[in-house]
Order: structure tokens, then sequence, then C-alpha cells
């Protein structure tokens, strides 16, 4: 328990300190930039494998379990389009980029710690936090949105195709159901969770990568708790986020 | 010049260093030595302010290194320049790049300002040409000497060398002497280098601390460490077999 604490003040005191203003804007931009590259673009095709296959399941499972009569045709497009846009698209690939994205920032910036270019960096009078941690938590800030909007689409496609694949259910019936009870606040809640779990995911693992002592086992060490922790703390902001969006 | 005064650290309750008291001389090569786990990193670490203190105050120039707030601390950073004992290269970056880092960090230096300080640094430190590699294609000697191109390209009023020898060649190992021995004199920088190698006692050393159980157990010059009657400092010192044929020739003599 008192680790606990312990590692809540570390990680409130990391954050003052990366959130302070960069030390040169052109340099905090050129990282940002790589950022974008090594957290967003190039997490595209996981993202893009994950979501078809997610769709189809989503859609197979609501078209093989309806078994009452009197429920409407279109009730398979409008299931797979809630689901994968509350909750599959943001938190299940959420989930996935705690695994790759979270793993890679832990044991990058760890490395950097046992290798002591975050001592040579601190030496040269740079913040190394804000210099580090900052342009990778704006880039998945700004990205892991644009990354679950891809999802979203890719997902209701991946159960369009299914469901022509198995014969379940006919397009017209599958568009009509995207379309029925459509709310804008599903947008904004699946957004706004993304926002959430890119910070959590990237200042979770860089906590963890940052703090790590030893060698090369260590770095591993710290890259599963980087994973393992920042995927429980979505599942708890999934589940507060929830209750403040969905049942105000 | 750097005064440390009375520092300790401790550790939980492991005392490192037991109120260290020593000068650091500006121009010149400032060594602590001293066999391993006697706390000569650390104090360097507290020196540059990677360790705080537990008690005491490090002094650079008459000011209190230890009291300053992290902003100020940064500002003194400013004039350090740092050879780390694995070089700590950014290893994602070129060599080009390490050296003008600290360049496009802290001035506002055009890219052709840039280019001509580093190529300046690496004539120095005899890599000319060398600026299109990454630090994984380098030997040990050629990534030391890039650590060391980038430690001086800001022209820094202070610089540490951690065990800049370790893991190198004789032949490698009294160039990097040799360079931080030039780099001292001429950019009148306060040099301090932790070493075990004896050899670099004798090439580079002006003043030397002699590290043992946490203290400043000894300190004099490199001509003084030779005949010291202390102890300690002589089972350091000749420790090795070819420094206890030196010894036995200074006797003859």
């Amino acid at each position: 328990m008192l680790r606990i604490i312990s590692n809540i003040g570390r990680y409130s005191g990391m954050m003052w300190l990366v959130f302070s203003k960069p030390q040169k804007f052109k340099m905090f931009w050129k990282r940002f930039l790589d950022e974008i590259q090594l957290i967003g673009i190039e997490s595209f095709p996981i993202v893009m494998l994950m979501s078809v296959f997610m769709g189809g399941v989503i859609s197979l499972q609501t078209a093989a379990n309806m078994d009452l009569p009197y429920l409407p045709a279109y009730t398979i497009g409008y299931i797979t389009r809630s689901s994968t846009i509350l909750e599959f698209s943001p938190t299940i690939i959420s989930l996935i980029l705690a695994g790759k994205v979270g793993s890679n920032v832990s044991s990058e910036i760890g490395m950097m710690r046992v290798t002591e270019q975050i001592d040579a960096l601190e030496i040269m009078g740079v913040n190394s936090l804000n210099y580090l941690v900052l342009p990778k938590i704006t880039a998945a800030v700004v990205f892991f949105p644009l990354l679950v909007t891809f999802s979203i689409g890719l997902s209701l496609v991946g159960g369009w195709l299914a469901l022509l694949g198995s014969g379940l259910s006919s397009t017209d019936n599958y568009v009509f159901g995207l379309r029925s009870f459509f709310k804008v606040s599903d947008i904004i809640y699946a957004l706004s969770k993304s926002v959430v779990f890119a910070y959590l995911i990237v200042s979770i693992s860089s906590f963890y990568g940052y703090y790590t002592k030893g060698g090369a086992i260590d770095v591993g060490r710290s890259s599963t708790k980087a994973v393992v922790n920042s995927s429980v703390a979505i599942l708890i902001a999934n589940f507060f986020i929830t209750q403040m969006f969905l049942l105000k | 010049m750097i005064e440390v005064k009375g520092v300790s650290k401790k550790f939980g309750e492991h005392l490192v260093l037991d109120n260290v008291s020593t000068n650091f001389e500006k121009g010149k090569v400032n060594l602590i030595i001293g066999s391993s786990g006697q706390g000569k990193s650390v104090l360097a670490k507290c020196i540059v302010g990677l360790h705080s203190v537990s008690s005491g105050q490090i002094l650079y120039n008459g000011v209190d290194f230890c009291s300053m707030n992290e902003d100020a601390m940064r500002d003194i950073r400013k004039q350090i320049g740092m050879l780390f004992q694995g070089a700590a290269l950014f290893d994602s970056m070129t060599v080009e790049e390490n050296i003008a880092f600290p360049l496009q960090m802290f001035t506002k230096f055009t890219s052709g300002e840039q280019k001509k300080q580093v190529d300046y640094c690496l004539e120095r430190v005899n890599l000319s040409g060398k600026n299109k590699l990454y630090p994984a294609e380098c030997s040990g000697g050629m990534q030391k000497r890039v650590a060391i191109a980038r430690a001086i390209v800001m022209n820094p009023n202070y610089l540490f060398c951690d065990e800049p020898n370790s893991g190198l060649d004789p032949k490698t190992s009294i160039l990097i002497d040799e360079l931080i021995k030039e780099i001292t004199y001429d950019f009148k920088t306060t040099t301090i280098v932790i070493t075990h190698d004896m050899n670099s006692v004798i090439e580079i050393g002006d003043n030397i601390t002699f590290m043992h159980q946490g203290r400043n157990w000894w300190s004099g010059t490199k001509e003084e460490i030779i005949k010291t009657t202390n102890q300690e400092v002589i089972d350091f010192v000749y420790a090795s077999k070819f420094m206890k044929q030196i010894k036995g020739k200074l006797n003859e003599i």
C-alpha cells in the first residue's frame, strides 16, 4: 500500500515536470512528428487488422444469437454499431495499443535510463521528462482519436463483410441498423475515452521506463509493469467515464 | 573552481559519503581515485546534481549548488560537459546530431554555424569526416571521443569524466588522456576525472583526491602520491606488478 502511495506521489511529481513549457519549441515539434510516426502511423496496421475481425465477430455473434422472431432484422447493424462505438473500438483497441505502444515507450525510455542517456540530458541542462515524455503524450492524445475513428469505420466494414460472406443478413438491413437511433454523443464519448486512454498508456509507461533501475532485465520488467498497469488503468478509467457520460 | 564542503550522502541507512571536503581547481585535471565502491562516482553525481546530498555544500565559484532550485541548477549544468563511462550517446542520432544537440537546444546558431562547430569538435578528437555514423557503427574508443566532442561543444567551464579509459586498449586510453589534458589547458576548464587507471594518474593528474571508505582519505599531486607513506594509498597505487616494478626502480635511484 505504501508503495502504491509513493508511486502515485512520484507519478504526480513527474507529470509536473513533463507539463512544463518546452525549452525549445523547434525541438519539441521535431520530436512530436517523430512520435506521431512511431506511436500513431505505425499503429495503423494492427488497428486495421484487429478492427476488421472484431467487427466481423460482433456481427456474426449478434446474428447467431438472434433467436427471437420479433427482433427486427436491422438489430444486427444496430448492435454492431453501438458496441463498436461505445466499447470495442475505444477500449479494446486501447488495450491492444497499451501492449504495443506501452511496451515501446517504456523500453525506449528505460533503455535510455540504464545507458545513462537520460543522465546525459540532465547534465546538459535539459528537462529530460519534458523533452522525452511530452511529445509522446501529445502525439498519443492527438492520434489515438484518429486511430479509434479509423477502427470504428473498419469494424463496421468488417461486420458487413462477415454478414455478406455468411448470408445471415442483407446489406440493406445492416446499413439501416447502422443508421438507426444514432447519437452524436456516442462518438464524443468514444473519442473522449480514447484521449483519456492515450494519456494513461503513455504517461504510465513513461513513468515505469523513466524510473527503471539496473540493466536489461529490469528494462524488461518495467515494460511488463507498464503494460499491465496501463491496462488496469484503462479498465478502471473506462468504468468511471461510462458512469460519467452514459449514466448522468 | 568547485569546492566540496563536508558532503555526506546516505542511501537509506547506508552512508556512502562521509563528510567529504575537497577543492577542484580551474584549468587543472583533478582526479578522484580509489577502489570500487568507495564513493567516487556518487561524489561526482552529487557534484553535478544527479544525486542530492544528505548534508554539506557544493560551491561552484562560491555559489551553493545544493540549495538552488531546479531552473538555477539547469543553468549551472549548461556550463558542464560530461563524459560518461559508457559514452551515453543518443543511439537514435548520428555522430553529428549527437554533438550538435546542445547547440540546437540552447543556442540560436544557424545550421551552418552548428556544422562549423561540430566539425571543429570532431577535428579536436581526431574524428573528422565521421559525421554521419551512428553510435552503433563506432568502436568503444570512437564513442568516447564523440562523447568528448559533445561535452566540449558548448565550451564548458567544467568537464567531468567518469572512468574515461574503462574498456579501452592502452593506446586509445593514452589518446583519451591526452585529449582530456589538452581540452583542460586550452579551454581552462575545471576538469574532474574519476579513474582507477594509475597510468592516467601519472599522465594527467594535476590534483588527486583518494577516496576510501566514503571519505577523502588523501589529497595531493602526482609527485606526492608516488612518495606517500599512507598505507591505503600505497596499497591502491602499487597494486599492479607494473607499478611495483616502477617503485623498485625508484627505490634503486
